[in-house]
């Protein structure tokens, strides 16, 4: 059977070039980069050298790169690290309704501890409007969190106009820049962002390792305490291997980038030619404004979780809604706050393409993935319509 | 401990938040870059500090001029006697 992986957005594969330069730092390069010795010397250089890659994938110092163990613990870091430092002067924060569960839990966490949270609206693209930003800002406001691009609707978000806003308003602005880092270009110093987060497995490094970008002199009260790992902001021995293997990724998607985005964006444009032909299938998320390998649709009268399993009998790996929340039965708050309802929510589907991907592979999809949704239908009760108040005639996509 | 007021510093690191031994690792850092006579100011939250950074002076002969409390943190000033 022929199996094509399409869940990019849950993670990618390791490049081989990358698993070699990860080897030697399971073995013979084993050392402690904190140890004074060759051993430990070798090791710093290692990760002194990753760190040069990742911040030249983003174009920032190596200096402000921080690295931490996944792109969620990056959101924590960003947000807690933040509100914490900065609680003195005010504990109010701006976060949009789109945004991980590592911002959205976070967010809510410190609501607990005191702190007051702004939700942001969103329109039926996902997209923020910089004006509510701007209408949300108050005296205490110390943060703004606001994802570069949802891993759900691929949507890219205006975070180059809303951290003008920000540097106005002299508040601090992070976005969440997992699924954007290796797969557009992403310049920092254009953007004006003063946090991001990234992961390495987004961009076919390993999983395990991520990294946040810090502005310099901005001061951040750490998550975890221990030595002084990471210039006193992170301890913990490090994850030599696995930040070996993200700076390897980095220099890879830095000099690749454009050869990926073009590969990518001729597949998932077929993806979103193909399938938005089917009835009652709406393309969600921006029709232009979008990642370049992310193709999202929601599908009338059946359920996501149907459709994946279907589909993964046939070899065809996909997600429904956001990866974390495909097992959580419900809907998810990322198309609701886009206005989707409740029932057609349930029928969210993301295929994500990666460099591996083919035309074949496309090809292969449009012939089985309509069949699979006819088979669904068929066995659905609400296959006639929604009943009263039917919502069958409304697409998402404005187009 | 000599506590101080506006006392003009030629370098100031922020290692406010960083942990220990920051405070000392990014001393020795800075006081390899500044002249004799200059004076260098570090901000820092971390209470081992307060022995810290008059015990590292005493031990290199360079001057502890003192510390000044700022809200949640230190301002530790200390002038390069040493060359």
């Amino acid at each position: 059977m022929r199996k094509c992986y399409l869940d990019h957005v849950a993670t990618n594969p390791l490049l081989p070039e990358v698993f070699e330069a990860m080897l030697p730092y399971f073995k013979e390069e084993f050392g402690n980069p904190n140890s004074v010795y060759d051993l430990g010397i070798k090791a710093r250089e290692a990760i002194e050298k990753a760190r040069a890659e990742v911040a030249s994938l983003i174009n920032v110092k190596p200096s402000s790169i921080i690295f931490t163990s996944s792109g969620s613990e990056a959101n924590n870091f960003a947000l807690k690290g933040i509100a914490l430092a900065k609680q003195g002067q005010g504990k109010h924060l701006i976060v949009s309704r789109v945004e991980h569960h590592s911002v959205l839990n976070t967010a809510r966490s410190l609501e607990k501890m005191g702190f007051v949270v702004t939700w942001l609206p969103v329109d039926k693209y996902g997209l923020v409007d910089p004006e509510t930003v701007k209408k949300s800002i108050i005296k205490e406001t110390i943060l703004i969190s606001i994802t570069h691009a949802s891993r759900e609707i691929g949507s890219i978000e205006p975070i180059k106009e809303i951290a003008k806003i920000a540097k106005d308003k002299k508040v601090l602005l992070h976005a969440d820049g997992v699924a954007t880092t290796g797969n557009i270009p992403v310049n920092i110093k254009e953007l004006g962002v003063d946090l991001y987060s990234i992961s390495a497995h987004q961009f076919y490094g390993p999983k395990g390792v991520g990294a946040l970008y810090v502005k310099e002199g901005l001061r951040i009260v750490p998550l975890i305490y221990g030595g002084i790992q990471e210039g006193g902001r992170r301890a913990g021995t490090e994850n030599v291997p696995a930040i070996v293997g993200m700076g390897k990724a980095a220099e890879l998607a830095r000099a690749n980038l454009n050869d990926r985005m073009n590969h990518c964006m001729k597949l998932r444009d077929r993806i979103i030619e193909g399938i938005t032909k089917i009835p009652n299938v709406y393309l969600t998320g921006h029709p232009q404004e979008r990642l370049p390998h992310h193709a999202s649709f929601v599908v009338e009268f059946i359920e996501g979780e149907a459709m994946l399993l279907l589909l993964s009998m046939k070899g065809l790996y996909a997600a429904s809604g956001s990866a974390c929340s495909s097992k959580a039965l419900k809907s998810s708050p990322v198309l609701l706050s886009m206005g989707i309802p409740t029932a057609l929510a349930q029928g969210s589907i993301v295929f994500s393409v990666g460099i591996g991907n083919t035309h074949e592979d496309v090809d292969y999809l449009l012939t089985e993935f309509p069949q699979v949704i006819n088979r669904l239908r068929e066995m659905s009760p609400f296959s006639g319509g929604w009943g009263k108040g039917s919502e069958g005639d409304k697409c998402y996509t404005g187009g | 401990m000599k506590f101080v007021h506006d006392i003009k510093a030629d370098v100031t690191a922020d290692i406010v938040y960083m942990m220990c031994p920051m405070h000392l690792l990014k001393l020795d850092e800075m006081i390899k870059e500044i002249e004799v006579g200059q004076v260098l100011e570090i901000l820092t939250d971390y209470d081992g500090a307060l022995e810290d950074i008059p015990g590292w002076c005493a031990k290199t002969g360079n001057e502890f001029i003192g510390i000044e409390e700022s809200e949640d943190y230190y301002k530790f000033y200390i002038k390069k006697t040493v060359a």
